[in-house]
C-alpha cells in the first residue's frame, strides 16, 4: 500500500463489532438477548423523542429489533453496532411519529429566557446588578441532605417525566444513559449548541426541584 | 457582553452546561473560572448542577418488559435459526 494513499474517509472497521454481528448472523440467541437487554433502554429514550406514549415507544423498539434481525448482513462495522441500531431506531421512531401525526420540532430553537428565577438576582439599579441577592443565593446542600440520595433519586425519576419532551429526551440520553453529545445531535438532527441548550434547561429545572426538595431555600412567594 | 465587562451571576448560571461540555472559548472559560473562584453563590450553583448530573447517572434505566424481551428472542430464533 502506497504511503501517499489518502487517509480513508470512513472510520476504520471495528473488529469486535463485526465479530458480534457475525455471532448474531450465525443465530447466536444469547448474544441477541444480551444486546436487547443492553441497548433497549437507550432505544426507548430515543423512540420517546418521536412518539407520544411509552407504549408506542415500546412498539418502535420491538419493530427496530425485528428489522435489525433481518438486516444484520448490512452492518459494515463502520460504526459500533449500537450506533447502527440507534440509527434504525430513529428511522422507525420518525415513521411512527409521522403516522401519529406528531411532528416534534426538534430543530426549533428553545429560547425561553433564563433558567433561574430572575427575582434571585439584583436589579439593574443595583451597583451589583445581575449578582445574587442575599436571599436568592443558593445555599450549599449539607452532607445530611445529600445522604437522602435514595429519596432524591425517586424524585428525580418522577420529575424527569415531567420535563418538556425534548429536554427530557436529551437529559435521559446524555445524563442517564451516558450517550455522547455528537450521537444525540446525529439522532435528532440538532446543532451542538441547541443540544446544549436543551440539556442545560433540563438540568437547571431538575436542580431547582432538588433545591426545593432539600429545602435549601423557601419557595418563592 | 464585552470582554471588559465582568460576568454577572445571572450570566454565569446560563453558561455552566457550555462550560462543563468544554464548549466555551478559552478566554470566556477563564473569565468564568475567575468569577467562580470569588463567588460562593455561583460555585455552589455549579456544585449543585454537578450533583444533579451525578444523581441522574444513578437513575435506573428504562427497561423493555421482560415478556417483550423474551418474545423478541423467540422471534430472532425464528428469523435466524442457529447454524450448526
Ligand atoms: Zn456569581
Amino acid at each position: 500500500m502506497s504511503a501517499l494513499k489518502p487517509a480513508p474517509i470512513q472510520p476504520a472497521l471495528q473488529p469486535t463489532e463485526l465479530a458480534l454481528a457475525a455471532r448474531l448472523i450465525a443465530g447466536d440467541e444469547a448474544a441477541f438477548a444480551e444486546i436487547v437487554a443492553a441497548y433497549s433502554p437507550l432505544m426507548l429514550h430515543v423512540a420517546r423523542g418521536f412518539v407520544a406514549t411509552r407504549t408506542s415507544a415500546e412498539d418502535v423498539v420491538q419493530e427496530t429489533w425485528l428489522q435489525v434481525s433481518c438486516s444484520l448482513e448490512g452492518f459494515e462495522g463502520r460504526s459500533t453496532l449500537r450506533t447502527w441500531v440507534l440509527a434504525i431506531t430513529r428511522n422507525v421512531g420518525r415513521r411512527h411519529g409521522a403516522a401519529e401525526a406528531r411532528e416534534l420540532a426538534w430543530s426549533q430553537l428553545d429560547d425561553g429566557g433564563g433558567t433561574v428565577d430572575p427575582q434571585r438576582f439584583r436589579g439593574s439599579q443595583d451597583p451589583w446588578a445581575g449578582g445574587w441577592t442575599t436571599a436568592g443565593a443558593p445555599v450549599a446542600w449539607s452532607p445530611e441532605q445529600l445522604a437522602l440520595d435514595g429519596e432524591a433519586l425517586t424524585l428525580m425519576t418522577r420529575c424527569l417525566r415531567e420535563l418538556p419532551l425534548r429536554q427530557r429526551t436529551v437529559v435521559e440520553l446524555r445524563d442517564v444513559d451516558g450517550l455522547d453529545a455528537g450521537a444525540v445531535c446525529d439522532i435528532f438532527g440538532i446543532s451542538a449548541s441547541n443540544q446544549r441548550v436543551l440539556l442545560h434547561r433540563g438540568r437547571a429545572k431538575l436542580r431547582q426541584l432538588l433545591e426545593d426538595y432539600y429545602g435549601g431555600r423557601e419557595a418563592a412567594p | 457582553m464585552t470582554p471588559s465587562s465582568p460576568l454577572t451571576c445571572r450570566q454565569v448560571v446560563e453558561m455552566l452546561t457550555d462550560y462543563l461540555e468544554g464548549a466555551l472559548a478559552p478566554s470566556t472559560a477563564a473569565a468564568l473560572e475567575e468569577h467562580l473562584a470569588t463567588c460562593p453563590g455561583c460555585s455552589t450553583y455549579l456544585a449543585q448542577i454537578s450533583h444533579t448530573v451525578r444523581l441522574l447517572g444513578a437513575v435506573t434505566p428504562d427497561e423493555l418488559p421482560e415478556s417483550t424481551q423474551k418474545g423478541l428472542v423467540a422471534a430472532f430464533r425464528g428469523l435466524r435459526p442457529p447454524r450448526p
